[in-house]
């Protein structure tokens, strides 16, 4: 089909879909309305559960099934890039090329970025269940953290400290230490992912039962999956090449 | 009035597959179809949103009260919605790379059909 | 609605536009990062801290520096290709 072909389809789609997507708008609920069901639900069984984040309850303790299930999508399309992005018979890795000067200015901010982004990352992860965070969140800023060697630095810098091999491990033990708890949570509570450790007061660090726990596995295997994912595309870039070529 | 956020994410939804379709290389298609995702985030949002609601947090100053909040069951479906579809983004552009190692083009109109 | 929020969604209905109509890959990259700004910008206006914070680490550095990567590869690739196909037509044919 062509383009035009393509472009002329498209539009008689778009003047069918374009009024109906108007009278659903202006059928369903107001923007801004006052009543929210699921959020009366959600709020009440959040603070029966001792946890002050409500949303990090409903991803890890209410509809914790739903997040096993997203991390598995994670950890398959992790694996997909992998085999995807590997050199073929035709090319090899090759050392990376010595880089230019960085500016002492970025270097030395990099330098103090780093354990300040790690720290936070971490931090985010941590107190997921208290305050906007979680694994989600924390894993990505602690994978993207992680970068700020390579923006600051050489990609040797960054190789030096990013064992692929022991990232890929952490991942996998990241996802089956969520599940594992799901199949202690069966165990203990007749339930799968059943929260089963004490709830504690409102707003403590240790409350919550294993919301922080599966917080910890999530940003843990995000953040190791994350880093496998960008070295993949940073190595199609920067160290595989076809054979032969002058170095 | 009350609908003009919806409309904004019908409108992303839409551009975004237009963009789709008049892509000249599969690397926009990839881009083009991260932006029409965002519209339904922009939809699932503006759906639980409240006016003068607060977010769904219960700790520190300002505790507010329970029926206050903004709805938290879209925003933790958008949640991880957001960091998985980079993951499938990442392997579609995987895919791009592997067509161009391939056929040695990125063009849409010429990769015809599927070559056993 | 506040004037806040209604500024905030009409820059991401402004931004998403821009990203579909620029032309070069290269180009897009960078306004894919501006428009998931705009869309963490908006997340927080509409009182979604959490999202906002995903959106940011995701959609303004991760995604763009994988198409960035993306693009620069395949340009790498179409250039090698394009000096082994001349440098074997310069070949004295046998």
């Amino acid at each position: 089909m062509t383009r035009g072909a393509r472009t002329a389809l498209f539009l008689v789609a778009a003047a069918v879909l374009g009024p109906l997507l108007w009278n659903v708008f202006h059928d369903i609920p107001a923007f801004g309305q006052i009543q929210h069901l699921y959020r009366d639900l959600a709020v009440r069984a959040s603070l029966e559960q001792s946890t002050a984040n409500v949303v990090s309850s409903i991803n890890f303790d209410q509809r914790a099934l739903d997040t096993l299930g997203e991390e598995s999508i994670f950890v398959a399309s992790v694996t997909g890039v992998m085999i995807l992005l590997r050199p073929d018979s035709q090319e090899r890795r090759y050392l990376p090329p010595a880089s230019g000067a960085v500016l002492e200015a970025v270097r030395l901010v990099g330098y103090l970025m780093l354990p300040v982004t790690l720290v936070l990352g971490a931090e985010t992860v941590a107190h997921g269940h208290l305050t906007p965070g979680g694994g989600f969140q924390g894993g990505v800023v602690l994978a993207t953290g992680l970068h700020v060697l390579y923006v600051s630095g050489t990609y040797q810098a960054l190789d030096r400290l990013r064992p692929i091999g022991s990232l890929d491990i952490g991942e996998a033990v990241g996802a089956a230490a969520f599940g594992g708890m799901g199949v202690a949570g069966m165990a203990v509570g007749g339930a799968f992912l059943f929260n089963l450790l004490p709830k504690g007061t409102l707003g403590n660090l240790f409350s919550a039962g294993t919301v922080p726990l599966l917080n910890v596995a999530v940003g843990f295997e995000i953040g190791c999956g994350m880093v496998v994912l960008l070295a993949q595309f940073l190595a199609q870039e920067i160290t595989i090449a076809k054979k032969g070529r002058p170095e | 009035m009350s609908v003009y956020a919806y409309c904004v994410a019908g409108w992303v939804l839409l551009i975004g597959s237009f963009g789709i379709v008049r892509s000249r290389n599969l690397i926009q298609t990839v881009v083009c179809f991260s932006v029409a995702q965002s519209g339904t985030y922009l939809l699932l949002l503006a759906v639980g949103y409240e006016r003068g609601g607060v977010p769904p947090i219960f700790s520190g100053p300002g505790t507010p009260a329970p029926k206050h909040v903004v709805d938290p069951v879209v925003q933790a479906m958008t949640l991880t919605d957001i960091v998985v579809s980079a993951t499938v983004t990442a392997l579609l552009l995987s895919l791009a790379i592997q067509i161009h190692k391939r056929t040695g083009t990125l063009d849409p109109d010429q990769l015809r059909a599927l070559k056993g | 609605m506040t004037a806040l929020v209604l500024v905030s969604v009409t820059l991401v209905g402004i931004a998403a536009t821009i990203v579909v109509l620029t032309h070069r890959p290269e180009n897009q990259a960078i306004m894919l990062s501006v428009f998931g700004l705009a869309l963490t910008v908006m997340f927080e206006v509409l009182q979604a801290p959490d999202v906002a914070l995903s959106q940011l680490g995701v959609g303004a550095v991760v995604v763009p520096l994988m198409i960035m990567l993306t693009y620069r590869r395949v340009r790498r690739h179409a250039g090698e290709a394009e000096s082994a196909a001349s440098s074997q037509s310069e070949q004295p044919s046998p």
